[in-house]
């Protein structure tokens, strides 16, 4: 599936009679002249439909429908549209009767994506090893046991310049190394699949999708740095991902390909998979690490690292789904094309689950590199409902906010850090003009507050102050004072917090002080909620200029606050109005003001 | 399967490619991929899945293969189908449901006209098959 066009041409009995095969030899020998053939396919199709204006010739991706073309035109139409990217507009048909719905920003989703992590997910059936062992499947284990020695494999992990896709970052190499030195008879291999942001999915696609690409992953790290044993410790909320998982294992054992003497080399590795009860906090390695012996899940300070000194005091080699799933390619293809790929600072893809008001939401793997105008607005095709753009929140809880000023910066680890926000595990949440800023952040404080595991006080006070300190604002009780407690309080729990989940709760916070600062001010000062969704600071109320008195409002009011007769202008009891907005959506003539 | 030694992993890699790259190029057979992760199966994919395989039936055709694939990534469509059968582009249907499945049958499959409502886009670039950028 390599075509960067597919061209449809008509073979519908009309079109045929119409020269539909002079024009298909035309746009083969055009192809082959300018030096294309590789890229297109051309193919014969059914009938259009639409014979009227045959024949028909159809250029995919871009969904361009070319009528009444001659073999004359095939140069043309393959020197502009294939090789220089512009439509032919004299042979296009505008009133394209079979376009419809296929949208040209429908068709744009994946042109940007260049997929190494979902390589499979979406192609292979992900419970018949076989279909992934066509797909270059534990080739990279054939390499590792065969052909490489251990430090071939840590060297070729250095050149690719992989970064964990947990959030952090750090690099992959290092930490095998670290493990692959430590002396110690027993050793580790841990996956990380705790996924637990809000509105991030990437892990348990990739584990539904392609859950060999893991197994084959951890076995090449046991093999490298000397574990026998993995252990993957999935959230018990993802009851497909473990069915797949399962099925993988037990397939590749009866293949040889997990247990002992895996492929006749001698070197044995198993997996066993550890379910998680859904405490966020557990994804934070140290607190996973203590959950899988058994303990409850609370961080540890670090030094020492898990790569050291890890599970049941054992080097421990601890790596997200994402960065797992990296490793066989870049062990096939090579370091050197891996740091091809991506910006200087961080190589390869990242895989970000696109969500909230976006037209195309969906799983998207893009090039470290690409902005975030092109995710949102090539790949995502643009807010929903052609509200105005507001602003993007990636890395979750544990993130910020990026404006629209900083649209075009090219994400890496690097970029987004500097922006206060930062790359997290890949969960982007679009916001668009009728989210409150405020509550907004309100809800991601509140979900950092219930995950504390409360260990630290740092974390556990300083969340839960941010946390009124916000309800305060919301309530319309602010004070100019707040936003600098606010700051000071976010600043201290940054430095003294024991682990990530301290350190990075009040990022959101922060760098919306830092944005939209005036929509702090609007709460505080005006005691107003310019988008209309903090309820103590909104008052619903009839236009009597636009209200014809149908009554639909006050039929609709769940309480009876909305009185008036038949043709005459309503009135809304703000003593009795529970601000639930069903007025204001029922209302026709748009007579129900929100302030 | 018994375990397996480095050269019958190579042999069976080579013949599964052979199979699995028929779905690129135009062989025989069509097949229907039906995107299953958790968010396709909340979506439908289940009830999309038998009404494939209900349709097929009724039409009593054979040489089409229904198999289950893990998430496409086009959430705001879901559920999704790739289907590909010779002569035709690959096609990804999007927002399927069971009567979409039959005209999915009915047009691509038996006459192949594409079902252009629903085409929401072919599948990326594949860096397996194209050894990298």
């Amino acid at each position: 599936m390599a075509f960067r066009n597919y061209i449809l041409v008509c073979g519908g009995t009309a079109c045929e009679s119409s020269k539909a095969d002079a024009i298909y030899e035309a746009l083969m020998a055009e192809c082959n002249a300018q030096g294309v053939s590789e890229e297109v396919q051309i193919v014969k199709t059914g009938c259009f439909g639409f014979c009227e204006q045959g024949p028909i010739v159809k250029i995919l991706p871009e969904d361009s429908f070319y009528v009444q073309v001659k073999p004359e035109d095939a140069q043309e139409l393959i020197a502009e549209h294939v090789v220089k990217g512009r439509e032919v507009k004299r042979l296009l048909y505008s009133k394209d009767p079979v376009k419809r719905h296929a949208k040209v920003e429908d068709i744009k989703f994946y042109q940007k994506q260049y997929r190494i992590v979902l390589r499979n997910c979406g192609f292979i059936d992900p419970e018949n090893i076989e279909e992934y062992i066509a797909r270059e499947g534990y080739a990279a284990l054939e390499k590792v046991l065969f052909s490489m020695s251990k430090e071939d494999v840590i060297e070729e992990l250095k050149t690719a310049g992989l970064r964990g896709r947990g959030g952090a970052g750090f690099p992959t190499w290092m930490k095998w190394n670290f493990t692959k030195q430590a002396a110690s008879e027993e050793k580790f291999i841990v996956c990380n699949a705790d996924e637990g942001d809000p509105g991030a999915y990437m892990d348990r696609s990739t584990l539904e999708g392609d859950p060999h690409s893991v197994l084959e992953a951890m076995t090449i790290a046991g093999h490298t740095v000397g574990a026998q044993k993995g252990l993957i410790y999935i959230r018990a909320e993802y009851p497909l991902a473990i069915h797949r998982l399962e099925i993988a294992m037990k397939q590749a054992r009866e293949y040889g390909l997990l247990g002992t003497d895996i492929l006749g080399s001698g070197f044995d590795f198993d997996i066993e998979i550890r379910l998680g009860a859904g405490a966020f906090v557990c994804g934070e390695e140290t607190a996973l690490l203590a959950s899988i012996e058994g303990r409850r899940g609370m961080p540890v300070p670090r030094p020492p690292f898990p790569a050291v000194k890890g599970l049941w005091g054992k080097p421990t080699v601890i790596n997200n789904v994402e960065t797992w799933a990296n490793i066989p390619v870049i062990i096939i293809k090579g370091g050197d094309w891996f740091s091809q790929i991506g910006t200087q600072d961080s190589h390869g893809t990242k895989v970000f689950a696109l969500t909230g008001k976006i037209r195309n939401s969906g799983l998207v793997e893009v090039p470290m590199g690409t902005t975030l105008r092109e995710i949102i607005y090539d790949i995502g095709g643009g807010i929903a409902h052609d509200k105005a753009f507001k602003a993007v929140q990636t890395g979750g809880p544990s993130g910020g906010v990026i404006t629209k000023d900083y649209l075009d910066t090219p994400i890496d680890f690097g970029s987004l850090s500097k922006l206060g926000s930062m790359m997290g595990s890949g969960g982007m949440i679009v916001m668009d003009e009728d989210d409150c800023i405020v509550d907004v952040v309100k809800f991601y404080l509140n979900f950092s507050v219930d995950e504390s595991c409360g260990k630290c006080s740092p974390c556990r006070i300083g969340g839960r102050s941010l946390a009124n300190l916000l309800e305060k604002i919301t309530k319309g009780n602010g004070e100019m004072a707040d936003i600098d407690r606010m700051r000071e309080i976010g600043e201290a729990m940054k430095k003294a917090s024991l682990c990530a989940l301290g350190q990075t709760a009040p990022n959101p916070i922060l760098s919306t002080l830092h944005y939209f600062r005036d929509e702090y001010l609007a709460h505080i000062i005006d005691k107003k909620c310019p988008a209309g969704k903090c309820k103590s600071l909104i008052t619903y109320s009839i236009n009597p200029e636009k209200c014809i008195g149908c009554t639909a409002c006050a039929r609709k009011c769940p309480v009876g606050a909305i009185s008036g007769e038949r043709r005459a202008v309503h009135k809304i009891d703000p003593a009795a109005c529970i601000k639930c907005g069903v007025c204001f959506e029922v209302c026709k003539f748009g007579a129900v003001d929100v302030r | 399967m018994a375990k397996m030694t480095l050269e019958e992993l190579r042999k069976l890699r080579d013949t599964k490619k052979v199979e699995i790259q028929k779905r690129d190029i135009s062989g025989k057979d069509s097949q229907i991929i039906i995107g299953m992760g958790t968010c396709g199966i909340a979506a439908g994919a289940k009830v999309v899945l038998d009404a494939f395989l209900k349709e097929l039936d009724t039409h009593h055709i054979e040489n089409v293969s229904v198999t289950q694939t893990g998430c496409m990534g086009l959430c705001y469509v879901e559920p999704t189908v790739e289907v590909l059968s010779p002569g035709m582009p690959p096609v990804i249907y999007g927002k399927v449901d069971a009567n979409v499945a039959r005209l999915i049958i009915e047009e691509h499959i038996m006459h192949s006209r594409m079902v252009s409502e629903h085409v929401f886009d072919r599948p990326s670039t594949d860096i397996i098959k194209d050894g990298g950028k």
